[in-house]
């Protein structure tokens, strides 16, 4: 977008919902919608709090050790599927299945499988995300030319090279957007279940600060997982753009 | 990845059999749902918690519920708010992602604000409905439009603006005018994956009014949950839940078939 | 170089052919990248004629530019002696890729200038199954684009723009996605089509043996910044049979003189 004869970078639109935000927060136009200065003072007080710390390890933690397994995972059902036909067309049906379910209606049970602790939060990064992973694998395996594999072949690799050293690598680009939908959904997996269990971590948090109406603590908390979900996504974006360059180039 | 999540190709180079009168894929299938239910009946009768009931309780609760009408009854209940918030989410959805996809101005003010709340837990938002909308079907209403709006705006967007730059051209070249472009060949070339992405705003909605249920107001098939675990009847919880994944499932099944048969002709299998 | 720039009247033997399509002065910039320089070109009415040259010439750069589908940043196209701005309905164009709507039946896509002209349905389907029998498809009007193959698409792209009654036919290598049987039998049917009809053809493609057999005047580009080289006339008899063609001495000569001009630009 163009204005006086300068180029607007499409993240200054953001300023512009934001400036809109305060406006109507400065003359409490919705009661739910504090002005966006409070809110952003409020963060800065949050991030200090040892009760929010705390919350925000255990969660953080929880999180990267189920992102951990639904990476391997997701990756080895992936290439299973590419693999094969019959495990394409069973595995598939299940992977398909899960990967659009509203698996939200899960997270109940897994509360009363896995109690209310860090297991039920790792459990839940699992189930959020290991599906598209595994979709996204299986669609870069699907999508390399048979004749990367032949070549691998008749240069004598072996079964175990030609996965690691020419399989994986082409699939990569494939792989990687996965993983960063994997992430987005894991995020959205991790508010949803805490915010179900209520009684751990950050959905305590959220479940203390709408129960006293502290509208500015409950956005700045609501604007840090924003920022959170953001940036990690933007850096496996980043990492997607390394990659990408010989995606362009393979067969 | 779009395309990733919609279609399974086949694996290529092998041939099908057939087994017991079928096609192999189909009995492996069917084998592999059955193994799933019997591992999860002997689960639930060794048991492995207290809170997990047989495959075949379930299934009675789940029977049970559906000839006394509670389920069908609750199915309404949910799908009323969905199908609205759904419904007001595709109009004003493509309506927008359309325009961003024409006009400059209208990418510039919308698309970030889109991919923020696309690629955000916009659910943690949630609690705060019931402060604005109650706790009636406004406020599920509201849950649905919320998760389901930035798919179906960004989709659309992206649809438009990779319209095929060949075709554009070739209407140009036989002096269509700026609006049969747009209606003629930008919209139809779009429509495939415009009506994709109304498929995942369906699947995000889904998930929104449930989770409003859970939250918020306690009615409908959330309802049917939260009840019984409160009163720890739990294979009624786990038939709740099985009924939502077989139903989401069946749904999408059928929206995928509908984007196959109507829009995607190439895609039908020959 | 330069003076090719004046060989408007390039048959000496018809009474000077009139020239429906004139390019003046053509330049293209990409950015700072130069795609054409200068570029000064007549097209003879009735005439086949073929732009040549190796990749990054500019070739499909100048056909568009001709087609109106892209602005020239310096000079100007004239049709029948006046300015055009824009595509119009003196020129129609062929794809590489041929555009034809996927989610319409042949039928509809060769009716589709038509449609956007607001010619009544009954009439313009009516002129349209006329052209798809010509080009050999009849029994194909209700198919779709992806149950054809890639000839068969060309040849409903071909249909598309021979229904409208343009004098111009612009080609952009229409033949490109085609394999090499079906190219050679829709080269022979093109021509045989084309002499019914006394159209005027702008043909882009990179191979020298189908520049050789289909036109009257080959204009030969060379690249970086895409520039003139020269203009040749092979000068065959079109009265024979294709295969008698395919074995004329000039025929044979004419592909190797542009051979050896032409590989100096290869890297």
């Amino acid at each position: 977008m163009r204005l006086f004869g300068f180029q607007i970078p499409p993240v200054f639109s953001l300023l512009f919902w934001i400036a809109l935000w305060e406006i109507a927060g400065q003359y409490e136009l919705a009661f739910i919608l504090p002005p966006f200065s409070d809110v952003v003072s409020e963060l800065f007080i949050l991030i200090q709090r040892a009760d929010f710390q705390d919350a925000a390890m255990l969660t953080f933690r929880a999180f990267v050790i189920g992102m951990a397994i639904s990476i391997v995972l997701g990756i080895f059902i992936g290439f299973a599927m590419g693999s094969s036909r019959m495990a394409n067309s069973v595995l598939g049906m299940w992977v398909n299945i899960f990967a659009s379910a509203p698996l939200s209606s899960l997270v109940p049970i897994l509360m009363l499988l896995f109690g209310l602790g860090q297991t039920t939060i790792i459990v839940t990064v699992v189930l959020f995300s290991t599906w598209i992973i595994a979709l996204d694998t299986y669609a870069g395996v699907n999508h390399i030319s048979p004749s990367m594999s032949e070549m691998g072949r008749s240069f004598g690799a072996t079964r175990r090279q030609l996965l690691t050293k020419v399989l994986f690598w082409a699939a990569l680009p494939e792989i990687l957007a996965g993983v960063r939908m994997g992430l987005i959904r894991a995020v959205k997996g991790i508010v949803i279940g805490q915010l179900l269990v209520s009684v751990v971590a950050l959905g305590r948090l959220f479940r203390t600060f709408s129960d006293n109406f502290q509208f500015e603590q409950f956005w700045a908390l609501t604007i840090i997982l924003f920022i959170f979900a953001l940036t990690f996504s933007s850096a496996i974006g980043w990492l997607e753009n390394k990659v990408e360059y010989y995606a362009n180039t393979r067969g | 990845m779009l395309a990733a999540t919609s279609v399974t190709p086949h694996a290529k180079g092998e041939k099908s059999d057939r087994l017991f009168g079928m096609s192999d894929t189909l009995f492996y299938r069917i084998l592999s749902v059955l193994i799933v239910f019997g591992v999860w009946e002997i689960a639930g009768m060794i048991p492995i918690s207290i809170a997990f009931p047989t495959f075949s309780s379930t299934m009675a609760a789940m029977f049970e519920m559906i000839f006394d009408g509670r389920l069908i009854y609750a199915y309404g209940e949910t799908l009323k708010p969905l199908g609205m918030g759904v419904a007001i989410s595709a109009f004003f959805g493509v309506t927008i992602g359309v325009s961003m996809g024409l006009n400059r101005l209208s990418q510039w003010v919308w698309e970030p604000i889109f991919v923020v709340l696309q690629a955000s837990p916009v659910a943690a938002l949630i609690p705060l409905i019931t402060y604005a909308y109650g706790i009636g079907i406004t406020a599920k209403t509201v849950a649905v439009i919320m998760l389901a709006a930035p798919i179906i705006v960004l989709n659309t967007y992206k649809a438009v603006r990779n319209a095929n730059p060949s075709l554009i051209q070739m209407c140009r070249s036989f002096q269509g005018t700026r609006l049969q472009e747009i209606w003629i060949v930008i919209v139809p070339n779009a429509a495939p994956v415009i009506f994709a992405g109304l498929r995942l705003g369906v699947a995000a909605g889904f998930i929104g009014v449930i989770l409003a249920e859970l939250l918020i107001t306690p009615t409908g098939i959330g309802d049917l949950i939260s009840y019984h675990r409160s009163i720890a009847e739990y294979d009624y919880m786990y038939a709740a839940v099985f009924t939502i994944i077989v139903f989401s499932a069946v749904m999408v099944g059928f929206l995928e078939t509908v984007e196959i048969k109507y829009f995607r002709p190439e895609k039908k299998k020959v | 170089m330069s003076d090719v720039a004046t060989a408007a009247p390039l048959n000496p033997a018809s009474a000077t052919p009139e020239n429906i399509v004139e390019v003046r002065n053509i330049s293209k910039f990409y950015g700072s990248v130069h795609a054409l320089d200068k570029i000064n070109l007549s097209f003879p009415k009735g005439q086949m004629t073929t732009l040549l040259g190796p990749s990054g010439c500019g070739k499909t750069t100048l056909l568009k530019i001709i087609a109106g589908l892209l602005e020239p940043s310096d000079g100007e196209v004239l049709i029948n002696g006046k300015v055009v701005n824009g595509p119009g309905p003196e020129r129609a164009f062929v794809f590489q890729d041929f555009a034809l709507l996927p989610w319409a039946t042949v039928l509809r896509n060769v009716a589709f200038g038509m449609e956007l002209a607001k010619v009544p349905k009954a009439e313009r389907e009516d002129k349209a199954r006329h052209y798809i029998n010509e080009v050999g498809l009849s029994g194909f009007e209700d198919k779709y684009p992806h149950e054809l193959s890639g000839g068969m698409r060309q040849r409903v792209g071909l249909a598309r723009a021979m229904v409208v009654k343009a004098d111009v036919l612009l080609m952009d290598e229409p033949f490109s996605a085609v394999d090499e049987q079906n190219r050679r039998k829709f080269q022979e049917d093109l021509l045989h089509l084309l002499a019914a009809e006394n159209k005027t053809v702008i043909f882009v493609t990179h191979s020298i043996e189908e520049a050789v057999y289909v036109s009257d005047q080959i204009v030969l580009l060379s690249p970086r910044p895409g520039q003139i080289h020269s203009i040749i006339r092979p000068e065959i008899s079109r009265d024979t049979s294709p295969d008698d063609i395919r074995r004329d001495k000039k025929y044979l000569d004419a592909v190797e003189n542009i051979w050896t001009d032409l590989r100096k630009y290869l890297d």
